[in-house]
């Protein structure tokens, strides 16, 4: 087990060295010029060069890599050439916005999306035809576009809630919450109905299997087949959605974050594409990959510990 | 975002290769379909509109209109005019423009790529193909969107540059579909062949593999499209695409968004005719998956249990469970199928019964019926399982469950299936222990190592702790005896026992079964197709042919003098029976399947006996001497007739 954890880690430190170096490659290889971007049209040479010298650009990519890496490994990943702050204390400093997003988020749609899961599974047509409902309107509607309807009707409409912002959990859970409702809204209704119609399919795949017609046969009810065995063997495979999800809503903070104004990774990330930061957006680049490594891992791990088979050889 | 994600598992759930149909089959099934149909009109419909948008444009997209500011749809404005009192439409037409040839770039780009790579990885293999799981398994590690974000912040606002970025990036998933379903073809003969003959293998790849990989590949080149949609109209959305007052549906939504507090209508055109653009290429992307994959498995709806009728009365008999005149049915394709007919089966307290016959005669769905463990939609459709005063072919669930464990129990055939792949052994036994008889966790676990002890587990402790996967067959199935004995049942039904256990593992559960007969006072029903086993283990024994019990009666005097054609034809085709030097003879023909029993005795068309009578009409059940019965109209002509 502690070997496969360490493999694990290995090949997963060894994909986010690469992914650090393709995005620095792409941006040597794409046309363009970031110098030229950030002082816009109006400049004389001196300062191109200056501000090429200062951002390091005109030395080889490879340099430049080497010398990020060596930075990065030390935690610095560098200052935003636009606001002159540190770029890892920027991303430390919104991190916990998006996580507290992400995190409710993904909760809330497993807990959701597994009882809608059971209930189609167990009660069949009436929740499985709400389930493809809403995984429809999640596959095709917009989360951003959703948000704002959601805006629109219990901000603007129905004043139930702040349109736009946030608090740290600091200024109290109450106020935190209600600046996180609509948000996490969103990106549970985007997610829900895949998580519910896999965890449907694993569902009726265990029931189907000759062990629970023997649980059956031998007077074990229903309730305790469905949530202790059933269940327990459908969660297997639902993990692996728990983590595709959480990856994911993460991704779709990107957008949610810049219609709630939230002060988070996503939104960062605009934002220093909008001012042609690179510094910023390649440190974004490189924790958004780290966390879906991680997530990944975690996903790995809570495999091996739900399943037996796995855990016990 | 939702749709890549989608793709992505769709991509997972396509990989399944080989069975491509044609491209143009493909389209076509596609099209044949309602849904299918829908989705490509309205992607026509957008594509054609888009393309005339100067044309059909009653305004031009720019055009402002201060003095009809956010106005809603009306005659002189279809959809209403926004902030600035531009029309609506018009800028939705114009914006289709954008958005579609974005799109289209993002899947040319992607598809290109992905077939190039997955081609090649797919066809070659080797070294390339090593090479190309472990670029794509890095690959699939990018985040998307802000990568595309890392893109737009280096070239600057560039939608196309975009486009070509998530083409690229999403490739990989495609690719390996790709490569998933040329690996299949590749190993096909005639491809083999045609490498073997020499043709080069641009023109193989061109015209044998890329063919057959074709449904696949639309399948992905749907989802990508809906997935690059989606993307162009976000990227623009956070203003990153064309500037304003360019007309894209991204822009007019944030353009929207600015005013939703005065004029929340503005939001809808833009969000519903993209939500439904992506919406029809996913659902393109699942018929052509559909059609591609050429599922034909129908879903069976579960017909509704005919309700119970033709009930005899029953007479009052000591027998534990008397069957009386069971007919079952499950669904068929047009009506019911009846799968037995007419059942009649006792068994005596403590008694050891056996119910034989050849595969597919209806053994194992009797035994079900008896716990109602019938498959969806199948039911006793007449006659009556009686079980302690209480008739099972028409008690209550709650009733059934009730019974189930405590006065029946059943253990199933394989036993490597019968138990639950993540909880162990000793909770298996443990769960039902506290199920029917509770009491505290030590007493609890002091019973269930008793039970485990008693099926032949001198070291119960140490079996508990064990996980299915870690026992064999025949320590599976003492488990499996194990828990159907938790709750003392007077009934155990035991299907195909020993099968799919090693002929020494065989014997000992065998002789397990037997102790626990003897000792606990249990009835037994015992299932199989093997005669030995029935001979060695029954004192009485029902043999099935096609839904019917042709013959019943004690073992010995049944085995010794057949009074049925079919039990004869059993026992010498039993290696145990045949005289050396004599040839093994076999049945000639094979058991009708239910639906196409004849009106006559079922066995008629395999019997060397049988005459025109037999066919004419069914054959009642005859009465020999007490306990024996046979279906059959010339049972005088054999040994067990005469005796």
């Amino acid at each position: 087990m502690w070997r496969f954890i360490g493999r694990r880690l290995l090949v997963s430190a060894l994909l986010v060295f690469v992914v650090s170096f393709l995005t620095f490659l792409l941006q040597a290889v794409t046309p363009g010029d970031t110098a030229r971007m950030i002082l816009g049209y109006n400049y004389t040479p001196e300062a191109y060069h200056e501000l090429r010298a200062r951002l390091g650009l005109d030395q080889p990519v490879l340099v430049q890599y080497v010398h990020w890496l060596g930075n990065a490994l030390h935690g610095d990943l560098g200052t935003s050439p636009i606001s002159g702050v540190s770029v890892a204390s920027e991303i430390l400093k919104r991190l916990p916005v998006t996580l507290s997003l992400v995190v409710l988020a993904t909760a809330v749609t497993a807990l959701v999306g597994v009882g809608l899961g059971v209930l189609g599974a167990v009660r069949g047509r009436g929740t499985a035809r709400l389930v493809d409902v809403l995984s429809l309107g999640g596959y095709a509607l917009p989360n951003f576009w959703l948000a704002l309807v959601l805006v629109t009707v219990f901000a603007v409409t129905i004043p139930l809630l702040p349109a736009t912002g946030y608090v740290p959990l600091s200024s109290g859970p109450g106020r935190w919450l209600a600046y996180l409702i609509l948000p996490v809204t969103t990106l549970v209704l985007q997610g829900v109905a895949v998580f519910a119609r896999h965890t449907r399919d694993s569902m009726r795949d265990v029931l189907s299997r000759d062990f629970v017609t023997m649980l059956r046969a031998n007077g074990i009810p229903e309730r305790s087949i469905v949530f202790r065995h059933a269940l327990r063997n459908a969660a297997i495979p639902t993990v692996t959605v728990a983590g595709l999800t959480f990856i994911g809503l993460f991704s779709g903070t990107v957008f949610i974050e810049s219609v709630f104004a939230m002060p988070g990774l996503g939104g960062l990330a605009v934002q220093a594409t909008t001012s042609h930061d690179l510094p910023t957006i390649q440190g974004v680049v490189v924790v958004f990959t780290v966390i879906v490594v991680l997530v990944n891992l975690a996903v790995d791990l809570a495999y091996g510990w739900l399943n037996p088979k796995v855990r016990v050889s | 975002m939702t749709a890549l994600e989608e793709s992505a598992a769709g991509a997972a759930r396509t990989a399944r290769p080989g069975r491509a149909a044609h491209p143009h089959g493909a389209w076509r099934t596609a099209l044949a379909r309602p849904l299918g149909r829908v989705a490509v009109a309205y992607l026509a419909l957008l594509v054609v509109c888009s393309a005339l948008a100067p044309v059909l444009a009653p305004y031009r997209p720019t055009a402002t209109d201060l003095d009809h500011i956010l106005s809603l749809p009306s005659g002189a404005h279809p959809l209403g005019t926004d902030a600035l009192g531009r029309d609506v439409l018009s800028r939705l037409l114009y914006g289709g423009r954008t958005s579609l040839v974005d799109a289209a770039l993002a899947v040319g780009v992607g598809m290109a790529v992905a077939l190039a790579a997955g081609l090649l990885a797919g066809y070659f293999g080797g070294w390339l193909d090593r090479g190309f799981t472990w670029l794509v398994d890095v690959m699939l590690a990018i985040p998307v969107i802000v990568t595309l974000l890392a893109v737009l912040a280096v070239i600057g606002n560039s939608m196309s540059a975009a486009m070509i970025a998530l083409g690229v990036l999403v490739a990989p998933g495609i690719a390996r579909v790709v490569r998933g379903a040329t690996l299949a073809v590749r190993n096909e003969l005639y491809i083999s062949a045609a490498r073997v003959s020499g043709l080069p293998h641009r023109h193989i790849v061109v015209r044998h593999v890329l063919p057959r990989v074709a449904g696949p590949v639309l399948v992905q080149a749907s989802l990508l499209a809906g997935g690059a949609l989606l993307m162009d109209a976000g990227l623009s959305y956070l203003g990153l695409g064309a500037r304003p007052p360019a007309p894209t549906w991204g822009n007019m939504i944030s353009e929207a968004a600015g005013v939703i507090d005065r004029q929340p209508w503005l939001l809808v055109p833009p969000g519903v005719v993209l939500g439904l653009a992506i919406l029809a290429f996913g659902l393109l992307g699942d018929v052509l998956r559909d059609t591609s994959a050429e599922r034909t498995t129908r879903r069976l709806a579960p017909a509704r249990p005919v309700p119970v009728t033709g009930r005899k009365v029953v007479e009052p008999t000591t027998a534990l469970l008397s069957a009386r005149n069971v007919t079952i049915s499950v669904p068929g394709p047009d009506a019911p199928v009846r799968v037995v007919e007419g059942l009649d089966l006792d068994i005596g307290p403590g008694e050891c019964v056996g119910l034989v016959g050849e595969t597919g005669c209806g053994k194992t769905i009797t035994a079900r019926s008896v716990l109602g463990l019938l498959p969806p939609g199948a039911a006793v459709t007449a006659g009556s399982i009686r079980f302690d005063g209480v008739d099972l072919a028409t008690a209550s669930r709650a009733t059934l469950t009730g019974l189930r464990g405590t006065r029946i129990a059943m253990v199933f055939q394989d036993p490597g299936t019968s138990l639950d792949p993540v909880v162990t052994a000793g909770r298996h036994v443990a769960e039902l222990v506290r199920r029917h008889h509770g009491g505290s966790r030590a007493r609890v676990r002091a019973r269930t190592m008793e039970l485990l002890r008693s099926v032949g587990f001198p070291e119960p402790e140490q079996v508990a702790g064990r996980y299915p996967h870690q026992l064999s067959g025949g320590m599976a199935q003492r488990v499996a005896i194990a828990m159907a004995l938790a709750g003392e049942p007077r009934l155990l039904i035991a299907d195909e026992p020993t099968t799919a256990l090693d002929v020494t593992v065989q014997a000992g559960i065998l002789g397990l079964l037997r102790d626990l007969q003897r000792d606990n006072d249990m009835a037994i029903l015992l299932i199989s197709h093997d005669l030995r086993i029935i001979a060695t283990m029954c004192d009485r024994a029902y043999v099935m042919y096609a839904g019917h019990v042709v013959e019943s009666g004690d073992v010995a005097g049944m085995f010794r003098n057949p009074a049925h054609p079919y039990t004869d034809g059993l026992l010498r085709s039993a290696p145990r029976r045949a005289t050396p030097g004599e040839h093994l003879t076999a049945i000639p023909g094979t058991v009708p399947p239910p639906g196409s029993w004849p009106v006559g005795c079922h066995f008629a068309a395999r019997c060397l006996l049988a005459t025109d009578e037999c066919r004419a009409a069914p054959v009642p059940v005859a009465r020999l001497r007490p306990p024996r019965r046979t279906r059959c109209l010339h049972f005088d002509e054999l040994s067990g007739g005469r005796a």
